[in-house]
């Protein structure tokens, strides 16, 4: 049962053969047997999810009308505030925090009826691209427990490759959705910027934040994006207009027509030969399915990632002020007599991880007088730079396509002392982030030299997610044929076959 | 080559508010050394003709109903406080003795 699609569980509720109390404990009881090697949860809330379970399943035997995924578990990202439940955003500066109030996303999830397991991990203020960096130990990928499961999201991806939730929430702010479920052979995307609000996400970098869908398949990633997105009066920055339609696209999965933009820099020259090869092998399926592939040019994606790490870090050292150990969260050091910057200092020395306190400093410099402009104000004109590349090539396009990211899961420790190797995995996930477009992971495979999955990315322009949807089912599609079984299938089976 | 002193991250790191160990000044300072460098190659292409980008949408003004809704109780909003005393957060001193 675990190992269905969201929507077969969902079909499976409608009909009467499943109750929403089972499917949550068989859930929980994978959570139970396997969890302890994968480590993807922080927290379960067995009994919150329960009970949400079992009063779903009385609605539905009242005969109530309910919405397409009611019913079906899914694990949440530590970083969005769910009311009453711990959220620590993988810091030891919010441990035992338990939020007075539900984020939109999770407000939107209960009116879904979609029940909630628990809080995933991630690197701490999802800084990072392993979640080596969370302040409670690593998360394992479950194609190979010495592996990274990606990040900041790699809770959430890991729980999917598990079968410990059939969906989860991420949040995408250079790749964080997407190289993690490139990693764990999973589907992630990230809805259009302003597509799903930010009320209740804790800011890292607010213009770039964005929280999406991570499933198993396309149709299920669509079917959560509906769920989540829509305006919010809550959140300025918000798009008031209707969701893109992005489950009839992702039902369709019609390409027929479409033209296929291959972006030219994001390829070639560090990306591992098995990466290269599941990719030209998509591009063929495509064009088998009916799409035009074409060569399209964005030739300032080569100074997007410099950009990002001084966008990034200097947001981040502005939204991490609030942490200031007076209203909630940590405090260290209040001894009679002592200041309140004294407090701060030294609770912020205790309460923030290395990567934490590297990005502030860098932040803190970057904005710095005397420095902004060289760095801070030259990183904004290269987003316009970037934005003006995406401009350019959607005019010959109506997708680009590149590879999630240039290698498959690196060994646990391996980049840990090497930021700038760190955040080169970022290279082809982060433009997306920096136009606020819109952009999808999907996998296409695994790589010859080591078996371990690979993901294709799909970017969509401004408010037309449905076209990643469209390309992400055919070619979901054509490779499951090609297959013969879900690529999940080959990963090693955890806790018994079930 | 950018570059950043001990000294120079010990001025960031109290601006940030962050306590940080002698050794940790100097792991930061060497460190900023390679990341300033890979950063800075944003300064190559940012000539003055280049409008600046802050956020990804043209948003103006955004405004929303004056409408009163309910907000958080003074319990709820405590709920989290490290220290708390007749319904307020209750901190460290902040002004000085003179």
């Amino acid at each position: 049962m675990i190992r269905s699609t969201a929507a077969e569980m969902a079909a499976k509720l409608v009909a009467g053969e499943v109750t929403s109390v089972a499917l949550t404990q068989a859930h929980l009881d994978r959570i139970a047997s396997v969890d302890a090697d994968v480590h993807a949860f922080l927290y379960v809330d067995t009994e919150g999810a329960i009970a949400q379970a079992a009063a779903i399943d009385a609605k539905r035997a009242k005969g109530e009308k309910l919405s397409p995924l009611a019913g079906v578990p899914l694990a949440l990202k530590d970083v969005m505030a769910q009311k009453g439940i711990p959220t620590t955003c993988g810091s030891k500066i919010l441990e035992g925090w338990r939020p007075p109030y539900d984020s939109t996303v999770v407000a939107n999830l209960k009116k879904n009826d979609i029940v909630i397991l628990g809080k995933t991990n991630m690197d701490e203020f999802a800084m990072g691209s392993s979640t080596e960096n969370s302040a409670y130990g690593p998360t394992h990928n479950p194609w190979d427990l010495t592996r990274i499961p990606g990040g900041s999201g790699g809770g959430s991806s890991a729980a999917l490759a598990a079968f410990e939730a059939p969906l989860a929430i991420g949040t995408d702010t250079g790749g964080s959705i997407r190289q993690p479920a490139a990693v764990t052979g999973t589907v992630g995307v990230k809805p259009t910027y302003g597509g799903v609000s930010r009320f209740g996400l804790v800011a890292f970098s607010s213009s770039l934040d964005q929280a999406g869908p991570c499933a198993r398949t396309v149709l299920d990633a669509a079917l959560l994006h509906e769920a989540i997105a829509g305006h919010d009066p809550k959140d300025s920055t918000s798009i008031n207009a209707p969701v893109p339609q992005v489950v009839v696209a992702a039902r369709a999965g019609d390409v027929k027509g479409m033209k296929i933009g291959v972006v030219k820099e994001l390829n070639g020259d560090g990306y591992q030969a098995g990466v290269r090869a599941r990719f030209e092998e998509s591009l063929e399926l495509l064009a088998k399915a009916g799409a035009e592939i074409v060569e399209v040019s964005a030739p300032n994606f080569e100074y997007a990632l410099a950009a990002y790490y001084l966008i990034a870090p200097s947001e981040c050292s502005s939204n991490l002020a609030r942490f200031d150990a007076m209203r909630y969260g940590l405090r260290v050091g209040d001894i009679e007599g002592a200041s309140a910057e004294s407090v701060m200092n030294l609770t912020r020395e205790v309460g923030f991880g290395k990567e934490v306190k590297r990005r502030i400093i860098l932040g803190t410099y970057a904005l710095s007088s005397g420095y902004y402009d060289a760095y801070y104000g030259s990183a904004q004109k290269v987003r316009t730079l970037i934005t003006q590349d995406f401009t350019n090539a959607f005019a010959k396009a109506d997708v680009l396509v590149s590879p999630t990211c240039p290698t498959t899961a690196f060994k646990i420790g391996e980049k840990a002392n090497d930021p700038l190797a760190m955040y080169l995995n970022d290279i082809a996930t982060i433009p997306v982030n920096m136009a606020g477009i819109g952009g999808m992971s999907l996998p296409s495979g695994l790589a010859d030299e080591d078996g371990l999955p690979v993901g294709f990315q799909i970017m969509s322009p401004v408010m037309k997610d449905e076209r990643m949807y469209s390309v992400g089912a055919a070619l979901e599609a054509a490779l499951l044929s090609k297959w013969g079984a879900p690529l999940l299938d080959k990963a090693p089976i955890m806790g018994g076959a079930k | 080559m950018s570059s950043l002193s001990r000294d120079d991250v010990a001025k960031l790191a109290g601006l940030a508010r962050i306590e940080m160990s002698e050794e940790e000044l100097v792991a930061l300072s060497n460190e900023f050394t390679v990341i300033l460098d890979a950063v800075a190659r944003v300064q190559e292409v940012a000539g003055a003709d280049v409008e600046a980008t802050s956020h990804p949408l043209p948003l103006r003004n955004v405004f929303r109903a004056d409408v009163v809704v309910p907000s958080l109780t003074p319990e709820e909003a405590l709920s989290g406080a490290p220290a708390q005393e007749e319904q307020r957060f209750r901190v460290p001193q902040i002004l000085g003795e003179e």
